[in-house]
């Protein structure tokens, strides 16, 4: 087991320095010069080199590949070519509140509308219901969020004022509502698939039969028996949403202009802040990767099975 | 069952045996210990050998068929698939009509692959279910290297061979049953005229009476073209009806080797009487209805010292546990290896 | 037992009937599946309408998608609402709305098929290599393709994007880039599985070359699979360039793409709503159709199970 354990850390560090070095090479492949970038297009050619070279864009590939691990290993993600004299690393600490609180909500989304769709679906399997269902969550899955979001602030904005049409109003929750809303529905949609697949192999398997012939009640069968099985695989998948989750929050923040790490990223694109958006992405595939290592810990845990079949 | 030959296809399915070049009188097989072994970790750090096949000797002559029999994990399929490299042997040799086998690689090891074919176990795995019997066929005939124009004909007459009609050649294999898709099996095996076929288990996936009629279909072929079989099963009477020697193994290796008469009349280790015992249809008045096997065959990675057998022998004494016993000749004739049996007089192995 | 030795074996029961991939008459066998699922059916018809009208865009487009009318923009320089001469109005510039529809079809549609058809072909190339040679190839290419599958693969494309500049080109190899990997981790454990099925080992005791086994034993058995992915992955690539495209680095203007339209039209929502709700529907059609026969294709071609059905 500790070997397993020792080996999945060694397999995650691998996959971190990966992650790391693309982001490297995505900093480097842009075509021109970034001093040229940040100097802006009235500078002097001295001026240009000065800053190519506080850079460090003068040195072999090498020195700064190294240099640039050497940094981020003290949390170092550079600065920003576009906001002068700011961090990266703490613009992203700055903006990761709102992130954090509109990634809680999105989950709550998923959870509150994807499992009760799930079970009632997996409960009428074949029926009318199950087939009206399964199509609402292909349509949840094929809805662009963008243009949801766009939607909701349309018609629940606009035309009528329930919610605030931007940023983050002082009502606490409720400019939160929508931007949850399309960020979750995505997932929603996903879970309430995988809900009733699982739900429909627990609902014939021996145990649940057994429980019917011992007269045991519907309600509790659901419950007490099958829900267990279902929600395990549901909060793995959880965890790792969080980190795939600040892709779409890119999205869903500059649709509602929320100050959050994903506006940063948006705006930097805009700017052609290459260390911003590389800071950010490395952010979110550093993120994922440590969560996948903790959700595949946590399950080995809990569930013996999988530790066996891992051999 | 049929005990008519079939009619003899002269020019297009010569005898199998005896390549041109080879020296006449050489065993079709000869395996002189052989050894697998396999590395499996098991943690960080600490690898274990499994000694699946360990200084296993053999042969099989010209036309002869010999019954490798055991449990699972004994270690006879590894042999098998030894013989036809899809395991490379850790040590030994293996001579195929006369030649050393073992290292062989490319174009020799291709070469090699046609004079030894296999016929699988699971029928419904065997064959690829997206080829029909046509094509599953012709694949055997390209390696052999026969035109494509010629390929219909002569898959038919292999099919007439294995007594298939040639209807057949355009079925899938999900349209055929089992019996049929062994047939096919052996069809293909033969498309490529070896001179060895090593049967892992070829029917023991099919109903009984099935069963029959395939092995008398091996005995019927092996009668016309002189091929030779290396037949492994874990059931006794198959390796009686069909076997002309019987091997028998425990844990990577053989504790008794003989003419299948003597083995089955007069087995000498406690294992293989053990064996005989548990099937009805091969027990002999002398060796009676002993006591069955007890136990679970040991961890082929951590195996018992001493005699491998003696965790379940009735017989185990202080000596078996410390000591291995050695193959040799025993009174029956046979070749055995247990402290127990008595030896022939002045014989070793 | 002299008489007819053929006879026998022809007497024992003939088992299972071929599988749908397995039946030469497949055509045959999805039509049938089609008339019975209106669902399907209907998501088949609509991306074999959106063929059409991407392929004959310039023949069924009523106005030129490119061109600024002057009609088209009222007195105030607002965009004139559906109706009239502009059935679905136009846009900020006033251009014509359906006909850049028609276009952005076009866009979609390229797009997503070759993003995906070039995911699917580094994928298959990617997941067979690793899953047939094993070993170090295998872990190191695995080990890559778990690295490019941590990026979130909007993040991803954004970040590549944003570093190589947007154009059209660029957004297909983008796609292309981050998608493989679904494709690849599939494809070799499919591979693995289908390398352990006995008549593969018998193709290789037969003696058949590596390369033949691969492209004979192999490759068609992992057909349903790719055929389902890449369904699949054509909403997920039609997705992404609209993503693209509404943040700005997608396909540039003033080429048409439904994306890009609603980016534009965001601006102006309050007044002007039908700049949304026209690229939206076709976006959400177009993907929604692909998810759909996806799904049927799953159902019908059922691909984990041709790999391991013994």
């Amino acid at each position: 087991m500790i070997a397993w354990f020792l080996r999945r850390l060694l397999q995650m560090v691998l996959v971190v320095l990966g992650v790391v070095t693309l982001a490297f090479i995505f900093s480097n492949i842009v075509p021109g010069n970034p001093a040229r970038l940040v100097a802006g297009p009235q500078a002097t050619p001295q001026a240009v080199q000065l800053i190519a070279h506080q850079l460090g864009l003068d040195r072999p590939v090498l020195s700064q590949y190294l240099q640039y691990m050497w940094r981020l290993l003290h949390g170092n993600l550079g600065v920003s070519y576009a906001l002068e004299d700011r961090t990266v690393s703490s613009e992203i600490m700055g903006a990761l509140p709102f992130t954090i609180q509109l990634a809680i909500g999105g989950v709550l989304v998923e959870i509150l509308i994807g499992l009760p769709i799930g079970i009632i679906a997996a409960y009428r399997a074949g029926g009318f219901l199950d087939r009206a269902l399964n199509i609402v969550a292909l349509v949840g899955l094929s809805m662009p969020p963008f243009w949801l979001g766009l939607m909701l602030l349309y018609y629940l904005a606009y035309k009528v004022s329930l919610f605030p049409l931007n940023g983050t109003g002082h009502p606490l929750v409720w400019y939160l509502v929508l931007p949850s809303f399309t960020l979750g529905i995505g997932g929603a949609a996903f879970y309430a698939r995988m809900v009733r697949t699982t739900m429909i192999s627990v609902l014939r398997s021996p145990f649940i039969e057994f429980a019917r012939l011992k007269g045991m009640p519907e309600r509790r069968i659901i419950f007490r028996h099958t829900l267990r099985h279902v929600l395990t695989p549901v909060v793995t998948m959880l965890g790792m949403d969080l980190g795939y989750f600040l892709g779409g929050v890119l999205i869903i923040e500059s649709v509602f202009g929320l100050p959050g790490v994903g506006l940063l990223a948006y705006s930097a694109i805009g700017t052609l802040d290459i260390p911003m958006i590389t800071g950010t992405v490395l952010v979110a595939a550093v993120f994922v990767v440590v969560m996948n290592f903790v959700v595949d810990v946590t399950y080995t845990l809990i569930d013996p099975r999988v530790r066996l079949s891992r051999r | 069952m049929s005990q008519v030959p079939t009619p003899q296809q002269a020019p297009t399915t010569p005898p199998g045996g005896a390549p041109a070049g080879a020296p006449a009188g050489v065993h079709a097989v000869e395996v002189t210990d052989l050894a697998v072994h396999f590395r499996v970790r098991r943690g960080l750090g600490s690898v274990h050998t499994v000694r699946a096949v360990d200084g296993v000797s053999f042969t099989v002559g010209r036309g002869e068929t010999l019954g490798i029999a055991g449990e699972s994990g004994s270690g006879k399929s590894t042999i098998a698939r030894a013989l036809v490299q899809i395991h490379r042997p850790t040590a030994g040799s293996m001579r195929v009509g006369g030649r050393e086998a073992v290292g062989l690689r490319g174009s020799a090891l291709r070469a090699y692959r046609r004079r030894m074919q296999m016929v699988y176990q699971d029928p419904y795995d065997s064959l690829d279910p997206r080829m029909n019997v046509l094509r599953t066929i012709g694949e055997g005939l390209s390696v052999r290297g026969v035109a494509r124009a010629e390929h219909r004909r002569q898959a038919a007459e292999l099919l007439e061979r294995v007594r298939l009609p040639e209807t057949l050649l355009t079925r899938y294999p999900g349209q055929l049953s089992g019996g049929q898709r062994q047939r096919v099996s052996i069809a293909r095996a033969l498309a490529v005229q070896p001179e060895v076929i090593v049967c892992d288990e070829a029917v023991a996936a099919l109903d009984v009476s099935i069963r029959a009629q395939i092995l008398n279909l091996l005995k019927d072929i092996q009668q016309d073209s002189g091929i030779s079989y290396l037949f492994i099963s874990h059931d006794l009477s198959t390796l009686r009806f069909l076997a002309d020697r019987v091997a028998i193994m425990y844990l990577g290796r053989i504790v008794e080797h003989g003419t299948a008469t003597t083995v089955f009349a007069e087995p000498q280790h406690p294992y293989t009487q053990a064996l005989i015992a548990a099937v009805p249809e091969v027990r002999t008045a002398r060796v009676g209805s002993r006591p069955m096997l007890a136990g679970e065959p040991p961890d082929p990675a951590s195996p018992p010292s001493g005699c491998a057998f003696h965790p379940r022998c009735p017989r185990a004494t202080d000596v078996c546990r410390t000591t291995a016993p050695a193959l040799r000749r025993k009174a029956s004739g046979s070749l055995a290896a247990c402290h127990h049996a008595a030896d022939a007089p002045g014989g070793t192995a | 037992m002299s008489t007819a030795p053929m006879s026998s074996p022809l007497l024992e029961t003939a088992a299972a009937e071929p599988t749908a991939v397995t039946d030469p008459h497949f055509v045959r066998v999805a039509l049938r599946s089609l008339r019975r699922n209106k669902v399907a059916a209907l998501s088949v018809f609509v991306i074999l309408v959106l063929a059409i009208v991407a392929i004959f865009a310039p023949l069924l487009a009523p106005h030129d998608p490119l061109h600024t009318f002057p009609s088209g923009l009222s007195n105030q320089g607002a965009p004139m609402p559906p109706g009239g001469k502009f059935l679905l109005g136009t846009d900020e510039s006033g251009r014509d709305v359906l006909s850049r529809l028609i276009f952005g079809a076009r866009v979609s549609l390229l797009v997503g098929v070759i993003a995906t058809g070039l995911a699917s072909l580094i994928g298959v190339l990617v997941g067979t290599i690793a899953g047939y040679a094993g070993g170090i190839i295998e872990s190191i290419l695995m080990r890559i393709t778990d690295v490019v599958m941590s990026f979130p693969l909007l993040l991803f494309c954004i970040a590549l994007i944003a570093v190589t500049g947007p154009s059209t080109r660029n957004v297909v190899m983008v796609i292309a880039f981050g998608y493989w990997t679904y494709l690849a981790r599939i494809v070799r454990s499919l591979v693995l599985s289908l390398k352990e099925r006995e008549f593969v080992t018998a193709a290789k005791t037969l003696g058949v070359p590596d390369l033949t086994i691969l492209r004979r034993h192999i490759l068609p058995h992992l057909a349903p699979a790719i055929v389902v992915y890449t369904t699949l992955g054509i909403a997920s690539s039609i997705m992404i360039e609209a993503s693209l495209s509404y943040l700005g680095i997608g396909v540039p203007l003033p080429q048409a793409s439904w994306g890009q339209m609603i980016n534009s039209g965001q601006q102006y929502y309050q007044t002007a709503p039908w700049l949304l709700i026209a690229p939206g529907i076709c976006l959400i059609l177009t993907v929604l159709s692909f998810n759909l026969a996806g799904d049927w294709l799953t159902d019908l071609l059922d691909p984990s199970d041709e790999v391991t059905r013994r």
